[in-house]
């Protein structure tokens, strides 16, 4: 049966609304919630929905995401039959080149699906954090006698004007699609997870290659035109549990902020949907004596001397004496030296902040640079960083990837930027 | 990548560790949460570029087998070399084995002789799953092959209180030549005597020879029959190592102190920071999480546990659920327990899945934890 179904992973997403996050990696390659990555929890999704075969498309930076998939083990899918493969885009033929939109990539890795010859693929998104059992989207799909079914969620109207929109009618059947509607028939929203028939795909994807006024995306244009097309089963499946998109460094954080909560909506240590990924050997966590930790997730690795309230720890942080970390992210293996404070952060890996600084502190102003990217009040600070000594940094500030002592003249105020030489 | 063959004597019964024996060998019993003792020596081995490791088992492996699976967590899983789980086996062509199972570690190794047939190692390296340390094999290894030793031991300066029973001492000669054994209880009073920790570097040509020249006559204790037997015959030569060390087959006051150790910032930095990793079955587990009534002091926390309670002087493994108003002080935790609301544990060790009750109360004294065996419900 598993051979029948192959689930491809949308994984090339730059992701520029993540601003400096994503300057070296591709979005689902992002760091989230102590220890994983955000394209674990896709991947998980389809092991624990029995989903084996599995084509993961990058093209945007794809060298953490390869070293972090590797041949799949962690999430068992290093199998003799199906398992994991990294497609990136190839050249050699005539219509092979770079991916130019989602259904091109998918276009282009026809030959790849044609060898399993299944009935159904799924299509899918690395850029999504939530937890769903593809069988039940799958057993939808087949009981509308659907050519194609849409995983869509329901969104308050204010929202509606950030996603696909789908009008449907009384059995659910898709009857409009409207792309970012200022004025929804509806108010649900496409989550970019798709069961195709196969065959049924495989002809609109070449028809919509041979049409050069495409973007060749599916947003945008394969759906539109399915939906036009009065022979085709389109469907609509209502999904009702955690789906969050953290395609902003404010949506990563508050996404990261609320695992912390007593009853998280995404509960990791649910043992009965286990999310898996290519997790570092460390040792467990050491809590010091004299400190505080509160409603916070610490990792494996970490030392905490100082206190920790509302936060998401990684792997392998060292908060030091009479250090105050509150409503942040402290990504893998980051120190954070003594009597610091750092507030409403999101810190990325390997960096040191040095002693006796202040992150987060003075007025709100907007950021110079990129006011729609670096706002909520948040610190933004990149991976290999080093933060010198008694730095005082505002809020909605980003301090670039590989920035060093000396690139700093001294402190930085609200809305400010540091980019290395 | 070092020439050398690995072997784990990991077949003890362990009786001193009662109950935490009693389902699992003492190489399986787990240490600082999520590490099982084995971890420490299996991992030297590795860091040291030894990538030929036999595990000699005999009593109760199960839990064992199933902590090492292929070995792919220390990169073991390989087709040169890898990790061999050498079982006493039922020989009916060997007419001088009388019962099943192995009756002496040089018997042990006897009996697999086919390993040290077999292969281009030059070098056996035998050590213990019961030890609790972290070494940089390859400089032993060094010393051994420069010295030309036939024998290089691995041993320790440690004061003659904290010695046990069976521990052998040795007096060297300038050059770290070993020239006399003595039982550590016919040892002086007082003072630091080096001991010998149990883990021997030997050419394995010679190691056959040994074996075959002992065995057979029914002397079958490696240490006794072989080295201490054989010592003014050949060139024994001590390597000291300065480092931590436990073995855990001490008895349990020591295996609970061992625990407490790790709460110890330098014990634990050199445990865990240098030379290398301590690998160990991964589980692939949430990090912990400490909610808003939760609070902890001077703790080792493992994956997947979710703490509401109060957590003083602790160690705590995998998947254990700490209750609001439970209060856990002094204890050492394996994984799966629950500690239910109100609660209150100090000075305990509790072994797998075991729950405390709402309400519920057990403690120990610092000189003897109260212990709860596997699955128990208090």
């Amino acid at each position: 049966m598993s051979r029948d179904i192959v689930s491809l992973i949308l994984a090339g997403g730059q992701g520029t609304r993540l601003g400096l996050l994503t300057e070296e990696n591709a979005k689902p390659a992002v760091p989230f919630g102590g220890k994983y990555r955000i394209i674990d929890f896709t991947l998980s999704n389809c092991v624990n929905s029995g989903l084996y075969n599995v084509g993961v498309l990058t093209q945007y930076r794809p060298h953490v995401l390869s070293r972090h998939i590797g041949i799949g083990r962690p999430w068992d899918l290093d199998r003799n039959d199906g398992g994991v493969e990294m497609l990136p885009p190839f050249r050699g033929r005539k219509d092979a080149d770079w991916y130019i939109g989602t259904a091109n990539a998918v276009y282009q890795n026809i030959d790849y699906v044609d060898s399993f010859d299944p009935k159904l693929v799924v299509i899918l998104s690395g850029d999504h954090i939530y937890a769903m059992d593809y069988n039940e989207l799958i057993d939808y799909h087949l009981s509308k006698l659907a050519h194609g079914t849409i995983a869509c969620l329901r969104v308050p109207v204010s929202q509606t004007n950030r996603f696909g929109i789908m009008a449907t009618d009384f059995e659910n059947k898709i009857v409009e699609f409207q792309e970012k509607p200022e004025e929804p028939k509806s108010n649900l929203a496409s989550l970019g997870i798709y069961v195709f028939d196969w065959p049924f795909l495989r002809k609109w994807l070449i028809e919509d290659n041979d049409d050069n006024t495409s973007d060749h995306d599916f947003g945008k244009n394969i759906l539109p035109k399915m939906i036009t097309d009065e022979k085709t089963r389109l469907f609509a499946y209502d999904f009702e549990g955690y789906w969050r998109d953290v395609g902003t460094i404010d949506a990563l954080w508050e996404a990261n902020i609320e695992l912390t909560r007593p009853l998280p909506a995404l509960n990791l240590h649910d043992d009965s949907w286990r999310f898996f990924t290519h997790s570092e050997e460390y040792q467990p966590a050491f809590i010091g004596s004299n400190t505080i930790v509160n409603n916070s997730l610490v990792s494996e690795g970490s030392e905490i001397y100082g206190k920790v309230v509302n936060s998401v720890i990684f792997q392998g942080v060292y908060i030091g004496k009479n250090t105050f970390i509150k409503d942040s992210i402290i990504m893998t293996n980051t120190i954070i030296e003594d009597d610091s404070t750092v507030e409403k952060g999101v810190v990325g890996e390997n960096s040191v902040i040095g002693r006796n600084s202040f992150l987060g502190t003075g007025e709100s102003k907007p950021n110079k640079i990129a006011p729609s990217i670096y706002k909520s009040d948040l610190v933004v600070v990149g991976n290999n960083v080093k933060i010198p000594e008694g730095t005082k940094i505002g809020k909605n500030a980003a301090i670039w990837n590989y920035v060093k002592e000396k690139d700093f003249e001294g402190d930085v105020e609200s809305g400010g930027v540091v980019k290395p030489e | 990548m070092l020439k050398v063959l690995g072997l784990i004597l990991a077949g003890s019964r362990g009786g001193c560790l009662e109950p935490l024996t009693k389902v699992r060998t003492i190489a399986a019993v787990p240490v600082f949460g999520k590490y099982r003792a084995i971890d420490f020596t299996l991992s030297n081995m590795v860091n040291a570029g030894i990538s030929k490791v036999g595990i000699i088992t005999q009593y109760s492996p199960r839990s064992l087998m199933d902590h090492l699976g292929s070995g792919k967590e220390w990169d073991l899983d390989r087709k040169h070399g890898g990790l061999f789980i050498l079982q006493p086996i039922y020989s009916r062509h060997d007419e001088s084995i009388e019962s099943f199972g192995y009756r002496g570690s040089a018997d042990s190794i006897f009996q697999n002789m086919t390993l040290l047939k077999r292969g281009n190692e030059d070098h056996v390296l035998i050590g213990s799953g019961n030890h609790i340390f972290k070494i940089d094999f390859s400089d032993m290894f060094r010393r051994h092959v420069e010295s030309g030793a036939d024998i290089t031991i691995l041993t320790k300066k440690i004061d003659k209180s904290k010695l046990n029973e069976q521990t052998w001492v040795v007096e060297t000669d300038d050059n770290g030549r070993v020239l006399r054994w003595k039982n550590s209880e016919s040892a002086g009073e007082n003072g630091e005597e080096l001991a010998s920790l149990g883990v021997y570097f030997i050419n394995k040509f010679l190691l056959r020879e040994l074996l075959y020249a002992t065995v057979p006559q029914n002397k079958r204790d490696f240490l006794k029959d072989i080295i201490i037997a054989k010592n003014d015959s050949l060139k024994i030569l001590s390597y000291e190592y300065n480092g931590y060390w436990s073995n855990i087959s001490w008895g349990l006051e020591n295996f609970y102190h061992t625990n407490m150790d790790i709460l110890n910032h330098d014990i634990r930095k050199e445990l865990f920071s240098k030379n290398g990793r301590i690998f160990t079955k991964l589980k692939d587990l949430p990090p912990p999480k400490i909610t808003s009534i939760g609070s902890i002091c001077n703790s080792f926390i493992s994956d997947g546990c979710v703490i509401s309670g109060e957590v003083t002087n602790s160690v705590i493994s995998r998947k254990t659920y700490i209750r609001a108003g439970a209060t856990v002080k002094n204890s050492v935790i394996f994984e799966g327990c629950v500690v239910e609301e109100g609660a209150t544990i100090e000075n305990a060790i509790l072994d797998k899945y075991c729950v405390i009750r709402s309400g519920g109360k057990f403690t120990g004294n610092n000189e003897k934890p109260t212990i709860a065996e596997k699955n128990r419900v208090v």
